[in-house]
Parts: structure tokens; sequence; C-alpha cells
């Protein structure tokens, strides 16, 4: 669908049925108020505020940082307050290389899980669309599922299948593939086994959705002109599944690189992920300004995928229209 | 070609869904052992069961986060569904852009920021965390995923049945009640029970909003996780599994007997 025929879809609703009379007004308002607000409140200022205190100086006191801005001091006080602000915690995250190399660490863990994951749910996806009309719901139902069970739990499963003592070793060494305990748990396998593991139906589901909605015919015709089926894929198939494996790339890296759980219960102490330095700055130490800092961070290294996820998606509610 | 379905399509899936399901059946099948040690076999048992019940601190825990789930998933479900309706129906309106921004960010948001970011506005306005914070905070993810949902029903709706409804006269706000509710109903259902999964299962976010006297049952469970892993952790995993698999599988049977009878009416109201 082209843009010009996309906005002329989208132009001049609702403007059908009768004038809308005063009380529908207010009625209309409201539905975008009520859900707007309630956003507005819960979801943006806090990150003002995190802005905001990641600029503030540490402090013993509750709340553990100053300046803290009370109006009914005036206006005075509130300028003073924020000629106190500075970005000390940014040079201290800055000339930290814990903190530097939690980051750089974060991302190269999120993005090899998300390869990963991607190779993992690819031809489970493949298989899914290419499977009988008949019984494609239930597959898409039993991928769903996992989902719905607890993400904590699914975690914890791992724990007793990982651990040296654990099923996968008792397993491997009876059948005699190795002869010592494998050491997976408390390292950043344990986490890479995680994270695909937890995140692998967010991969599926959107590559299913673009590979379903593709036309066989294609390869049929790839194939009758003498194109060997590896080829065709790469020609063919990879290619209409593209919105998919990025869709589904996003859904996975993002997320993954500010994973707490995951790495804290299956990581160790001697991996290092930025969602738990971040966890730890705050409970262990009380830092809040330097865990603001650290989430600012996080969030500007994160923002141009996030940028780009909500792009895809309101492109396609644009096309669904 | 087209209906063959190849060895190695069933494989992949095969093997896929082995990797996804073995450690959920695992961890139910050791709930049942014997042995302390979760994952030497010593037995058939229900007694950790049995304890499990008598864990005062996880049954209270249970509790909040049954009562909190409810309260958040209701809510969420009336503020996603009127946030689903802003994105599909007014197009043009001052900060739509940002709107849908706010509404599509928090689905891949890392918990971490979230928890920090809603923990620390609760401070700012000098709000006790507890039982309400815990609720709001719930209310404010799980919102985002059922507009998610129920858009998506509302993008495949046929407008020109309510477009009949306001040509014969309804007003907007009783075509809404009568002919647009009861057609995006399951959806809506499905994304309370979204919210509600997504409630009971949060541990980050809650870690952060929550409060002394507020303790949700995956706090309790992540705390006694990291002192050593146990056969009543199993067992409680277990009921937990267990209900949200009755309820998913009760959801998609009603739903689809739904569908059905929306399709067979759809096809009566077109001949007719």
């Amino acid at each position: 669908m082209t843009d010009a025929t996309a906005t002329a879809g989208t132009v001049a609703t609702p403007s059908s049925g009768p004038p809308t009379s005063f009380l529908q007004s207010i009625v209309n308002r409201l539905v975008i108020i009520v859900p707007y607000v309630w956003l507005l409140f819960f979801f943006l200022i806090p990150f003002v505020i995190v802005f905001k205190i990641s600029l503030s100086d540490t402090a013993r006191a509750m709340p553990p940082y100053v300046p803290t801005f009370d109006i009914s001091k005036g206006f005075g006080s509130l300028l003073a307050g924020l000629r106190e602000l500075d970005f000390e915690n940014y040079l201290w995250l800055a000339g930290d290389p814990l903190y530097f190399n939690a980051y750089i660490s974060s991302v190269v863990v999120a993005a090899i899980s998300t390869v990963l994951a991607l190779l993992v749910g690819y031809p489970i996806a493949y298989g899914m669309a290419r499977a009988p009309a008949t019984i494609r719901p239930t597959l898409l139902m039993l991928v769903i599922l996992p989902f719905w069970t607890s993400f904590l739990i699914r975690v914890y499963a791992w724990i007793g299948i990982l651990k040296p003592e654990g099923l996968l070793n008792q397993f491997l060494l009876s059948v005699g593939v190795i002869s010592q305990p494998l050491v997976i748990l408390n390292t950043y396998a344990a986490i890479f086994i995680g994270i695909v593991y937890s995140y692998l139906p967010f991969m599926v589901l959107p590559l299913y959705s673009s590979l379903e909605k593709m036309d066989h015919s294609l390869i049929e015709a790839a194939q009758d002109l003498g194109c060997p089926p590896i080829t065709a894929f790469w020609k063919i198939t990879f290619p209409l599944s593209l919105p998919g494996v990025v869709a589904g790339c996003l859904l996975v890296f993002i997320p993954a690189a500010g994973e707490f759980v995951i790495p804290d219960l299956l990581g160790g102490s001697r991996t290092l992920m930025i969602g738990r330095t971040l966890w730890n700055e705050f409970n262990s130490n009380g830092d809040w300004p330097v865990a603001s800092a650290v989430a600012v961070v996080l969030l500007l290294i994160l923002i141009v995928p996030i940028v780009l996820f909500q792009h895809m998606q309101a492109k396609a509610q644009e096309q669904g229209r | 070609m087209n209906t063959v379905w190849s060895r190695f399509n069933i494989a992949s899936i095969v093997l896929g869904f082995a990797f996804l399901y073995l450690p959920i059946v695992l961890l139910v099948v050791f709930s049942f052992n014997e042995s302390k040690l979760v994952t030497v076999w010593g037995g058939f048992s229900t007694k950790w069961y049995v304890s499990l019940f008598h864990n005062q601190g996880l049954m209270d825990a249970a509790w909040v986060t049954i009562r909190v789930g409810l309260i958040s998933a209701t809510v969420a479900t009336v503020l996603g569904t009127l946030a689903a309706l802003t994105l599909t129906r007014y197009t043009r309106f001052k900060g739509r852009l940002l709107f849908s921004g706010m509404v599509f960010a928090p689905l891949v948001m890392p918990e971490v920021i979230t928890g920090l970011s809603l923990l620390l506005l609760f401070v700012a306005v000098n709000l006790d965390r507890g039982f309400f914070t815990l609720t709001l905070a719930h209310i404010t993810f799980s919102m985002c995923f059922v507009a998610v949902v129920v858009q998506s029903r509302l993008l495949t709706f046929d407008r020109s049945l309510e477009e009949a409804a306001m040509d014969l006269g309804a007003p907007p706000v009783k075509t809404f009640f009568q002919i647009t509710l009861p057609v995006i109903l399951p959806a809506i259902v499905s994304g309370w029970m979204l919210a509600f999964t997504l409630s009971i299962d949060d541990l980050v976010i809650s870690s952060f909003t929550s409060g002394p006297g507020a303790t949700t049952l995956p706090m309790k469970i992540y705390s006694q996780v990291r002192l050593g892993v146990t056969p009543e952790i199993n067992a409680a995993c277990t009921i937990l599994i267990g209900l949200v698999a009755t309820g998913v599988v009760i959801a998609s049977v009603v739903n689809k007997q739904r569908e059905v009878q929306r399709l067979r009416d759809e096809q009566i109201a077109l001949r007719g």
C-alpha cells in the first residue's frame, strides 16, 4: 500500500453517521483523554522524574537524593534546586569501567541471544506456516501457551536442568556423551539458553504471521524454473519474511538487553548485565541517582530499536485498516 | 508440493515444542518427588503440596497476587479498550503520535526501567508503597497489552454494521454497546486474561513498586529460589501452571464456539 492511499483511507473518521451531538463529543473526548492522561502520568512523567533524579546528588535521607523539589517552599527554592542539578553521575558512569563493561556485555549478550532465537525460531515458524491449515490454530496456541505460564517459573525450571548435578548432566553422563559434568549454570551460556527459551514465542509469532501470508506458488514457480530449494529460500522466502524477522528480533533484543531475572538466576555472580547492575545499585547500594543515570543511559542505547519497533507497529496498523 | 509437509518441517516443530515444554514438564514431574533433592527421583509423593498449604507466607502472598491481578486486570481492560478505540477510530487529534508511542513503548520497555521510574514517581508524589501503588503499576503496563489485543480485533471489524445501526437512528454510544462491544468482546476477554496473567506473573516491576505487607507470589518465590531450590516451590509453580493452563484452554474453547456462532450469525444476516 502506498503512503497516499494509506492516508486517504484514514482521513475523516469518525465522521460517518448522524452529526455528533454535544453529549457525543464529550464521550468522544473522554475516550481519548482517560487513557491519554493515565499514560502521561504513569508512563511519561516518571521518565522525566528519572532524568531529574539522575542529575541529583546522593544523600543520606529519605528519599535518598538532593535536591527534592517542594513547591510549597516557593519559586526561589525551586530555582536554587535547579542550579544544583548536574551531570556528575554520568561522569561517574563514564569513569567506572564496570558500567561500561556491563552495557557492552548486555548489548552483546542480547544480540547473540537474538540471533540464536532467530535460528531456533525460524524453522519452527516455517514448519508451522507449512502445516496443514486444520492444525495451524492448535500449533499457534501451543506456541503461545508457555507465554501464559510464569516467566519466573520457566527460568527457575532451567536451574534444575542446567546445574552440575542437574538433569541435563545426569542424562549426558548416563548416555556416555561426557565423562565430566558440564558447567553451564552460572555462565553466559546459561543466560543465552534462558533468553532464547523465554523469548522464543516473541520470535516465532511475527515470523509465523509473515510466513503464513506468503504465496507458496512463488516457490513452486522458482523450482519449476530450475531453482534449487536453498536458493529459492534465500531469494524468495527469506526476503518476504523480513518484516517478521525484524519484528521478532526487536521483540527479543530490546527486553533482553535490560533483562534482570535471567542473568540473576542463571548467570551467577561472574556474569555482567546492566539490568542487574541497575537493580543492585538501587536495592543493595541504595544509590538512587546513579541507578537513575544507569536507566537513562540504557534507555538512550535502546531508543533506536524502540522507535523502530513503534514505527513498524504504526505501519502495520495503517495496513490493517 | 504445496501440501507436502516435509520431514524437516515436522522435525523442527517437534524439536521446537520439546524445547518449549520439556522444562515445564520436568518441573511438574519433580513437584511430586518424595526426595528433598529437586533433581533426584525418590518416589511419588504429594507431601510438598501439603506443606505448601501450611506455608502461611506463601498463602498470604498468593492472596495479595490474586487481588492485585483481579483489580488491575479489570481497570487495565477498560483503559486498554479505550486506548484501542482511540488508536483505531480517532486518527487525527493533537498528540496522536505521542499517544501511540506511549501505548507501544511499554510492550518492549525493559522492566527495570519501568519499575524504577514508577517507584520514583510514587516517591515524588509521596505515595506510600504498598498494595495501592502495586495495583497502579500493574494497570499501567498491562493496559498497553490489552490495547494491542483489542486494537487488532477492531482493525478487522466491519464498520458497515455500526454505520447501519447509526443510519437507523441509534445514537453512537448505544451503537457501541449494542453492536461494537458484543463483536469485540472475545478480544476484550482475552485482553483481560492476558492482563491478569501478566499481573500475577510480574516480579521486577512489583519489587520496585510494592511495599511492606504487599508481597506477591513471584516476589516470594524469587526470594526462596535465591536461598535454594526446593520441591515446595515446584509444587507452587505446578499449581500456577495448572490454573493458567485450565484458564487458557477454557477461554480458547469458548472463543472458538463464539467464533463459530458469530460466523453463522453473519451468514444469516447476509442472507436475510
